[in-house]
């Protein structure tokens, strides 16, 4: 019988042939934590007796949550994390650096075939480098460091087959938040999702970050892709090599295909407080919105930067309109300097945050007030997500936000190309 | 295992930024100070309606959203015994057998805010007294009970100082 995606990774990583429903446990080529996560880890790796790393060299703490530190009792778990690093030798990444999931796309370290685990939910971005990498808590995250293995139960798959072109001005974000809308919050629950098909084939690399990014949304355990010429190119330009590209067998068996044709697909958002309460734009324009962002894990690349540049040259922000940015990582920080996509967006009206979580999960800056409207390129609008409860947070991508910025309601960015 | 309880009901997707918002998760590694502003996003005083030993019972997708382990974590210290719900988010359900606090899956619509239930977890079956009736729990996976039976992950590691789970058992079942 053939085999999927995720049952081949976690076949090579186990040494064993698997299948839907065993339970395994496999080999981890790299672990992540962030400043959220890692300190309980840090105590559960104490609890456990931990002496020492299974790999220094495959294991990273990233300080990106609430970073700088807003207040000193964050500053001692900062700190906390720093005296592990030196103790243990694993590589950490302080503040300005970036935000942990494009750090990890970035190490070179992580491509097809890879099976990666993170104590942070988004972990599953890197499936669109055909790597199995998934989210876990802090105590499996110890057990990682200290084994460099992990127990996996072999799920189920559904396939989603996205036929036909993007049209202009609709994005990987509109796609990924459809399909989202689709399956609802719960829909993929203990599955692993593939993302298949010409649309997703003739998306950039960084696009495809942005779907895989959002399958924890559906519930999905992992968000994979195949492996194509852009993901040995995006592995190969930050070092890597030695990847094998790991495909379905044609006769996998999964637990359901959905086929959809994406050429019509109409600009979409997440409407608060759920990121499956999805409708096309056209149903919401015209909501009036206080605070826009770009960034986060999810749309914070030079592409997106891009596009935000794009659509805001020789124009100005909405007078009414608070416009933060947070490049996702320092390297695309810097990229957007040279490219002086930074002076574009400031000088209409933006604020640059350091490169990190920034105000996603409203543990330090951008916190909205009573009452009033986000609209974000983030992955989560829950109550109180962006740290106040009486805020609301539309999603949507980085054009649809550019476009709301302008005019300070929610607009059609097709109206600004 | 068994408990003795009153139910506080919420719905589906019940998020882990709804347990324990992210504005406080990072601040401390005081489960206890966590524990006060557990589910306050929801019904923000919440913390001072619970009787030791009280369940949350809840809808589909229990704890979705982060892998905060804080969420868990926050639950047990606010002195709730157990997490029955209908179906729940798999980090989170990996997170509550690792770190102690026992989560049912069940059939949560025969149970309403404030009955009084007893959840007998050898058994397999809750009582809810309130109402007079046996609810079936569904069993938990082996390798599942496995770690719980040790006293969580972390005695797990210490006991053996690497996963040793017995995976052939599981297989052939
Ligand atoms: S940017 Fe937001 S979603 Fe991504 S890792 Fe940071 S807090 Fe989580």
């Amino acid at each position: 019988m053939g085999q999927t995606i995720i049952e081949k990774i976690l076949s090579n990583k186990s040494g064993k042939n698997v299948t839907v429903g065993d339970i395994v446990v496999a080999t981890v080529d790299y672990v992540m934590g962030q400043d959220g996560t890692s300190p309980l880890a840090i105590n559960a790796y104490r609890a456990m007796e931990g002496k020492k790393l299974f790999d220094p060299a495959r294991v990273a703490l990233v300080i990106d949550h609430s970073s700088p530190s807003p207040l000193e009792a964050v500053s001692n778990l900062h700190t906390l994390m720093r005296s592990f690093a030196r103790e243990t030798g694993c590589k950490l990444y302080d503040v300005g650096e970036g935000v942990c999931h494009q750090l990890m796309l970035e190490t070179g370290r992580i491509g097809p075939g890879s099976l990666v685990v993170g104590a942070d939910s988004h972990t599953c971005t890197y499936g669109a480098l055909n790597a199995f990498s998934t989210g876990v808590g802090s105590t499996d995250l110890a057990a990682a460091l200290i084994s460099g293995k992990m127990w996996f139960k072999v799920p189920e798959t559904i396939k989603f087959v996205c036929n036909g072109k993007l049209p202009p001005g609709v994005y990987s974000k509109d796609l990924i938040l459809f399909l989202i809308g689709q399956v609802t919050a719960d829909g993929a629950t203990y599955l692993s999702a593939e993302y298949t098909g010409e649309a997703i084939r003739a998306m950039s690399i960084e696009a495809r970050f942005t779907v895989a990014n959002m399958a924890i949304e559906m519930g999905a355990k992992a968000g994979l892709m195949e492996a194509d010429e852009k993901t040995f190119d995006w592995v190969k330009r930050f070092g890597g090599s030695g990847f094998e590209a790991v495909a379905a067998d044609a006769d996998a068996v999964y637990a359901r295909v959905l086929e959809y044709d994406v050429s019509a697909l109409e600009p979409q958002l997440a409407k608060p407080h759920r990121v499956d309460n999805v409708a096309p734009l056209s149903e919401l324009a015209g909501t009036p919105i206080h605070q826009a962002v770009i960034g986060t894990c999810t749309n914070g690349r030079l592409e997106d930067l891009r596009i935000a540049a794009e659509i805001l040259k020789g124009r100005k922000v909405s007078p009414d309109v608070r416009f933060i940015i947070a490049p996702a990582s320092r390297e695309i920080y810097v990229q957007a300097m040279r490219e002086g996509l930074l002076e574009t967006l400031v000088l209409a009206g933006g604020a640059v945050v350091t490169p990190g979580c920034g105000p996603c999960v409203g543990t330090h800056n951008g916190v909205p007030s009573d009452g009033e409207t986000v609209i974000s390129t983030a992955n989560r609008n829950f109550k109180g997500r962006m740290g106040n409860r009486n805020a609301e947070i539309y999603l949507g991508s980085p054009a649809t936000v550019m476009a709301s910025a302008i005019t300070g309601k929610i607009t059609d960015p097709r109206e600004f190309l | 295992m068994e408990f003795k309880g009153r139910a506080h009901k919420f719905g589906d997707d019940i998020n882990t930024d709804y347990i324990i918002s992210g504005k406080y998760k990072f601040k401390t590694l005081d489960m206890n100070e966590l524990a006060r502003h557990v589910m306050e996003d929801l019904d923000q005083d919440f913390y001072s309606k619970i009787t030791p030993g009280d369940f949350l019972v809840a809808g589909r997708n229990f704890g979705c959203g982060s892998s905060r382990e804080q969420a868990p974590l926050a639950v047990k210290h606010a002195r709730l015994s157990a997490v029955l719900a209908k179906s729940f988010a798999r980090i989170f359900y990996r997170n509550a057998i690792n770190t102690g606090l026992p989560v049912v899956e069940c059939d949560t619509d025969q149970i309403e805010p404030g009955d009084e239930l007893v959840v007998d977890l050898a058994a397999g079956v809750i009582h809810n007294l309130t109402r007079g009736v046996a609810i079936e729990v569904k069993p938990m996976p082996s390798v599942m009970l496995q770690i719980l039976s040790d006293g969580g992950l972390a005695a797990h590691f210490r006991k053996y100082g690497e996963f040793k789970l017995d995976q052939e058992e599981e297989n052939a079942l």
